[in-house]
């Protein structure tokens, strides 16, 4: 059955987690396009884009054939692998102990390496793999999210909506900025996925495990509450924790 | 080849960051599953048991990399 309170956190989750991959696919096109020209970008996306397309077509029947139940548990199981990595980066990064992701850098970072290989004969193609790898890997994980969230509740219609609509927001903001979208509190938002995607987990594996959730639906809002809290709290002990450091370093 | 396992690595690397983090996480659904299965464990307590497991294991490997990225710490 759906239902609002599902839906919101649906398609929330697939377009977040699916706007912060885009973002980053997007810098590598545009360093590709830029740096080198637009042709390689083009193809390599092309290409990527179509591999995707393919590995949605074989495994979307695959999906229809798996009892439900077994696929909450075991989507469940791959949200909190997938869900908790992107927690533990983001409660590092809030706390100092890793660095921030940084869009304008990774542009920098990829357009100096196209620049040192613009003498290469195949150059064109190196910058078209370029292309290809980056839609590639973050489409992986785009369709990975858009299953996840989708799949356990049948719900992959709107999932696939969600993230459809952050593909799009980002290539009409790229085309009009023209330039890496550093602007994007990309930080953020990775906390904010990981938090719905490991609360996404939790839910749908005990549902596997046949938990009945005291308000159906709504105890998803209940998990990612407590998620929250304990992220909040933990990035709090850690900055603590983090100063302390330097304070006795220095 | 070199993407395709460039793209497996990645694969791999989407669930598993911190081996522990995924090596605990994967024991504490097993222990639950099993208990739910096996020993009459109602499901809810299992749900319960997953989140409060969860936060644990998310709050060891916090901690256990903050440590290692410690100026004070000696590298092991």
């Amino acid at each position: 059955m759906t239902s609002f309170t599902t839906i919101v956190p649906t398609m929330t989750a697939a377009f977040l987690g699916s706007f912060v991959e885009v973002v980053e696919a997007f810098t590598i096109i545009l360093a590709v396009g830029i740096s080198r020209s637009w042709r390689p970008a083009f193809i390599g996306t092309g290409l990527a884009l179509l591999v995707l397309a393919a590995l949605i077509v074989i495994l979307g029947p695959l999906l229809g054939m798996i009892p439900i139940e077994l696929l909450q548990f075991v989507i469940g199981t791959l949200l909190i692998l997938f869900g908790m990595r992107w927690l533990r980066k983001a409660v590092l990064r809030a706390s100092g102990f890793i660095a921030l992701h940084d869009e304008a850098e990774a542009f920098a970072k990829e357009t100096d390496q196209l620049k040192r290989q613009a003498a290469e004969r195949r150059a064109d193609f190196i910058a078209g793999t370029a292309a290809f790898k980056a839609v590639l890997l973050e489409g992986i994980e785009v369709v990975f999210i858009v299953i996840a969230v989708g799949a356990g509740r049948g719900m992959l219609g709107y999932a696939t909506l969600g993230a459809a609509i952050a593909c799009l927001l980002v290539l009409i903001v790229g085309l009009v900025v023209h330039k890496p979208l550093s602007q994007v509190p990309e930080n953020t938002l990775k906390f904010v996925v990981g938090l719905l995607l490991t609360a996404f987990g939790v839910f749908w594996t005990g549902e596997g495990l046949g938990a009945d959730w005291p308000g159906a639906d709504l105890s998803l809002i209940a998990i990612l509450a407590v998620l929250a809290i304990f992220s909040v709290v933990a990035v709090r002990m850690l900055r603590g924790y983090h100063s302390a450091n330097i304070k006795a370093v220095a | 080849m070199n993407i395709l396992r460039t793209a497996l690595q990645e694969l791999i690397g989407m669930f598993i960051d911190d081996g522990a983090l995924a090596l605990w996480s994967i024991l504490l659904i097993g222990v639950i599953a099993a208990a739910v299965e096996f020993a009459g464990l109602p499901g809810f307590a299992g749900g319960i048991m997953l989140l409060a497991g969860c936060i644990l294991i998310l709050a060891e490997s916090t901690y256990r990399a903050a440590r290692k990225k410690s100026p004070w710490t000696t590298p092991e």
